[in-house]
């Protein structure tokens, strides 16, 4: 294609799309009678409706019904995908490290924005401070991918070759071998997680010291005049007092690690025991061709998701309530 | 694995007419056009060969391939005579998500006329699962039994039948070398496999490493030692227990296939023979199969062995020539006195329908015409790598002396071949469970606890 | 998700809030310690960028050989890998730069009309099952995309939309109007309904109060979520891998990168440079709508 011919699709699609909505505008505003406001909501919502019942609605009952069929979805076989997931050793490895990623990354993510947050809130320097910690959210999970990747680069201790990754230069400089780190089980997995960890903290900073931030001053100010020495303060006043914001933070890494797929796949592919759910389903449906385990696993995604959710919405509910 | 593209990096392209200069008349091919042979307007002399596929004016042929830039450019181009002669036009679509998509397109319903099948295997699962696959037509079953060797034609064929003739081919079984290195040292190209070991020795005695190897390939890690295993395979048990491993008749991790995997153990495993320039026995592991070679050039590695399609990896203005800066010689067989069959690869043309002009298109593909078309036309924009199996085809057509002696090597009658034994098995191990195994292998998985788990993946059913 | 907005208060801006005489008392108690803890975090927070960016200029040779940090020993820089990697070879960057673009604009432009069309039914309209229908909107957030991808990838192909940038559009809207529509919805229900009914007395139909009254009063709102879904879709790898992935006709900078370290694992010159042209404009995305940035993470972050 050349860049005309994509560039007539992007006409084609921009002409076509102010077509519809024009079309859907226009029509609401000739409605008229008792019965207008119906009318009227039905074409607002159409678009949008259409494209949920087509787009996701349809495709997730599909895929679940899929799921308890073979590979081909052409035999129906029952739970046996299910079984086979939670029986065969590779990916029982996969449940294991999906676990490691989901326990480890929110708590280390929120800790280190947490104390990040508290430690520059309110010096001369917070604007940039923060800017430094919350840049890699701009970045790609791919991008930042090869930016660890660049970081845990081996070279061998051969001859006079020099080492390019840091953490082996640093190794070397106390006097240790070269590690080819991403080759370590199970640790490999831990430097995997270090990226989106890289990646969240910034975003667990934002929240929480926003919600640092709220806490009114008179509670502070009455905590200090008690006597009360930094940490003490941060125990009993401070940490209480973002609770709620801090179970959001915490759940909504947790889900964005569950569905953490561009990170293992440009590190490792899902090799040397890295794989987690969301690359195993990728590999399963689109490499080996076995639909069948690819839609138990994406179906286990939706289940596992599920509960974090709905803690999720309760306690934002208490938050508004208050 | 057999995803020729993934592993093929680029080179530029530039934009060419293909311009065929051979007229092989074939003899025996039933005109499979439905035109009957009304010949359409722009003729020339060139066109004789085309009649037999009749007038196909107005006909379009889809074709959906895992082959993309910048490696297409030759294959649009080696249609434009069959197009411009028979008036057919034909809709070449490559695609990097291939194996991925093909499957979506055919439950969607919606299959290409034709697909570039990388792997036997796959086709094997299209027939049998899907039953999407059309039987070759009687011209192009024709063309195979003329100017195809057995192997190709077998793994082209699902029961008995031949359902896709084979379009290009690689040869597996090279060792690169560097031939100036050698001479400037002393070294002889080992003849047995014993030699082969007692040079490697003596590399490393001098403190050197004799190998290299890198089996990275993203999501399909590993592949590299799938082609080592085979070629150990064909080595240690000759032909016939190959084939059986390959059907599955004898186990994955029956002690035969321990051996051969352990033959290769002997040299990928041994610190003092690996990774020249690379790294440790692990490093393999991370090296990427494109720059596992490399070392070669700078003189940190002797020995890397890899298919012919690995010449494209070295930095354009290589030597790459007998006495040059690189070279490559045959994996040198463990017992001379036997004839070794030689690891090929390929992908095969499969077609989703029965169309006359698409059955034509079939027909011409299969021909020499096209293999030295396309073999012109790769060489007339500097492509190197590609190849054919196609008997009829002119080795003078191709511009690599790799390419060369691969064709030689493939058009040598006394030769036997087998077909890559990965691209034969189910997906689930030949793509999945083989790749993993050996990364885990060669990170350390002990010979005996990696075959077992290939072995306990294989398909029930 | 908004609710995390009420959290954060009415200050999700970066910006340092006013120091009160409080704080300023607090400020001095903050130990030494506490700077030192901080400098030590925001270091490592910034090294690694800053090591792959500074080996994106050295010549070829040198990131290969010698790690960045030598660079201060030798001050040689070079642009060339950025041209090798952005113009040279067969699959110039450059191409899947373009595609970038092309994917992002309209697959952020088309959930953003949908949603706000339906948004505001949902907040200002009356028609039956409202409730139920907006529950049902809210959970379809928590959705996976990956249970949708094959069955909406046959329908791409039953529809002949396949290898298109078609498939890309639909889909990330798609996967954008359930989180899209509850946001603005929340947005638009706040506006005090006298605006409206002043509107409406004065003869206007839902579709000019639409455009003309919500619409201007809804810019922070929609930014706030277009810099949201223009980081999502230009960042995506998932998607854009399995709609259009196969050719490099429409496959945008992740995927090519996420191929380029699959492939090309140590020309680290080509990856530290073409990294970095895929960083480039989220980055200024980033610095010069920080405001709305913020704002829209602090929203959308329970994407699926």
């Amino acid at each position: 294609m050349t860049l005309l011919d994509k560039l007539g699709q992007l006409v084609v699609a921009i002409v076509v799309f102010a077509a519809i909505i024009g079309l859907v505008l226009f029509v609401a505003d000739r409605a008229r009678g008792r019965r207008a406001e119906l009318w009227q909501s039905i074409l607002f919502l159409a678009p949008s409706a259409l494209l949920l019942i087509v787009g996701l609605i349809w495709p997730a009952l599909r895929t679940i019904y899929q799921s308890f069929f073979d590979r081909t979805s052409t035999n129906f076989t029952g739970v046996s995908n299910y079984l086979t997931i939670f029986t065969q050793p590779e990916l029982l490895l996969v449940l294991r490290n999906t676990a490691l990623w989901v326990v480890i990354t929110p708590i280390l993510a929120t800790a280190i924005g947490l104390v990040y947050a508290v430690l520059v809130d309110r010096t001369r320097f917070e604007s940039f401070a923060k800017a430094l910690i919350f840049l890699p959210m701009a970045i790609s999970f791919v991008g930042a991918s090869i930016i660890w990747k660049f970081v845990y680069e081996y070279r061998p201790n051969q001859g006079n070759i020099q080492q390019i990754g840091l953490i082996n230069q640093f190794l070397v400089w106390i006097g240790l071998e070269p590690v080819n780190l991403l080759l370590q089980q199970p640790w490999n997995n831990l430097l995997l997680i270090m990226v989106m960890i890289w990646i969240q903290a910034g975003f667990a900073m934002t929240i929480l010291s926003a919600a640092i931030k709220a806490i009114p001053d008179d509670i502070t100010e009455a905590a200090r005049l008690d006597g009360c020495g930094n940490v003490r303060m941060f125990f009993s006043i401070t940490l209480p007092s973002i609770r709620p914001a801090l179970v959001v933070v915490l759940t909504t890494i947790s889900i964005g690690v569950l569905k953490v797929f561009d990170i293992v796949r440009t590190m490792t592919g899902g090799q040397f025991n890295t794989s987690v759910i969301a690359n195993e389903f990728y590999s399963q449906s689109f490499r080996i061709n076995d639909y069948g385990i690819g839609a138990a696993l994406a179906v286990l995604l939706f289940v596992l998701v599920v509960p974090i959710v709905v803690y999720n919405i309760r306690q934002m509910r208490k938050v508004n309530a208050r | 694995m057999s995803g020729l593209t993934l592993r093929r990096p680029s080179r530029t392209t530039t934009l060419m007419a293909a311009a065929i200069g051979t007229s092989l008349v074939l003899a025996g091919c039933g005109g499979s056009g439905g035109g009957g042979g009304t010949a359409p307007s722009a003729q020339g002399p060139e066109c004789a060969a085309f009649t037999q596929y009749g007038d196909l004016n107005g006909k379009t042929i889809t074709v959906y391939t895992s082959i993309v830039t910048p490696e297409d450019q030759p294959h649009i181009d080696s249609y434009k005579t069959f197009e411009s002669c028979t008036g057919a036009t034909v809709k070449y679509e490559g695609s990097k998500e291939f194996e991925a998509q093909l499957p979506v397109k055919v439950a969607a319903g919606t299959p290409p006329d034709i697909a570039y099948i990388p792997q036997p295997g796959l086709l094997a699962s299209l027939v049998r699962d899907n039953k999407a696959i059309k039987p070759a037509p009687a011209a192009v079953s024709a063309n195979v039994d003329k100017y195809y060797p057995e192997t190709f034609k077998s793994a082209g064929s699902v029961d008995g039948t031949l359902y896709a003739a084979p379009l290009g081919a690689n040869v597996k079984s090279f060792v690169w070398y560097s031939p100036t290195k050698f001479k400037e040292k002393g070294y002889a190209v080992p003849k047995t496999w014993d030699e082969m070991i007692t040079l490697s020795k003596t590399i490393s005695a001098a403190g050197e490493k004799p190998w290299c190897a890198g089996i990275g390939s993203g999501d399909a890690t590993g592949w590299p030692l799938t082609d080592w295993l085979e070629d150990t395979m064909l080595r240690e048990n000759g032909p016939e227990v190959y084939d059986q491993w390959v059907k599955h008749e004898i186990p994955f991790n029956d002690p035969k296939v321990a051996a051969a995997l352990d033959r290769v153990g002997g040299i990928l495993k041994d610190p003092a023979f690996v990774n020249g320039g690379l790294g440790d026995v692990s490093s393999i592991a991370t090296t990427t199969f494109q720059d596992g070679g490399l070392p070669i050039l700078e003189g940190t590695c002797y020995m890397h062995r890899q298919a012919n399609f690995y010449a494209a990896n070295f930095p354009e203005g290589t030597d790459i020539s007998e006495n040059g800066a690189i070279y490559a010689f045959e994996l040198p067989p463990v017992d001379a006195s036997k004839p070794t069959p030689i690891l090929v690869g390929g992908e095969f043309v499969a077609a989703f329908t029965d169309r006359p002009e698409v059955q034509a298109f079939q027909a011409f593909l299969s021909s020499p015409e096209w293999s030295n078309a396309k073999a012109k036309a790769g060489s007339d924009i500097g492509q190197s790598g590609w190849l054919s199996a196609n008997t009829g085809m002119d080795a003078a057509n191709l511009s690599n002396p790799i390419d060369k002696l691969s064709v030689q090597v493939l058009q040598d009658s006394n030769n036997t071949f087998r077909f890559d034994g990965s691209d034969l098995m189910p997906k689930a191990i030949g793509s999945a469970a083989e790749w993993k195994g050996m990364t885990d292998w060669i990170t350390g998985k002990s010979t005996a606890d990696t075959l077992t788990f290939i072995e306990q993946a294989w398909p029930k059913s | 998700m908004t609710v995390i907005e009420d959290v954060a208060g009415a200050k999700p801006d970066l910006a340092a809030a006013a120091t009160s005489p409080s704080a300023a008392a607090k400020n001095q108690l903050s130990s030494r310690w506490a700077s030192a803890a901080a400098l030590v975090i925001a270091v490592l927070w910034t090294i690694p960028t800053f090591g792959l960016f500074l080996s994106s200029f050295r010549p070829e040779r040198a990131v290969k050989t010698t790690g960045w940090w030598t660079f201060f020993g030798d001050w040689s820089v070079t642009f060339s890998n950025y041209t090798a990697v952005l113009f040279r070879g067969g699959q110039p960057l450059i191409n899947y730069f373009v595609n970038s673009i092309l994917i992002t604009l309209p697959a952020v432009v088309i959930p953003i009309v949908l949603a706000s069309v339906a948004a505001y039914a949902f907040a200002w309209m009356k028609f039956p099952f409202k409730d139920t229908l907006f529950v049902a909107v809210f959970a379809l957030q928590i959705v996976p995309l990956q249970v949708a991808l094959i069955p909406l990838l046959q329908i791409y192909e039953t529809t002949g939309l396949g290898g298109t940038f078609w498939t890309v559009w639909i889909s990330h809207s798609i996967f954008a109007l359930p989180l899209a529509i509850f946001l603005l919805h929340n947005s638009m229900h706040e506006i005090p309904a006298e605006l409206i009914e002043a509107a409406r007395v004065d003869g206007a139909g839902h579709v000019r109060i639409f455009l003309q009254v919500m619409l201007p009063l809804m810019k922070p709102a929609i930014a706030a979520f277009a810099v949201f879904q223009f980081l999502w879709v230009w960042n995506d790898l998932l998607v854009a891998l399995v709609f259009a992935g196969g050719t490099a006709d429409v496959a945008p900078l992740t995927v090519r990168i996420a191929e380029l370290s699959g492939t090309r694992g140590t020309d680290w010159h080509l990856l530290s440079a073409g990294a970095f042209v895929s960083i480039i404009i989220p980055l200024v995305v980033f610095l010069s709508l920080q405001r709305f940035f913020v704002r829209g993470l602090l929203a959308g972050s329970v994407k699926g």
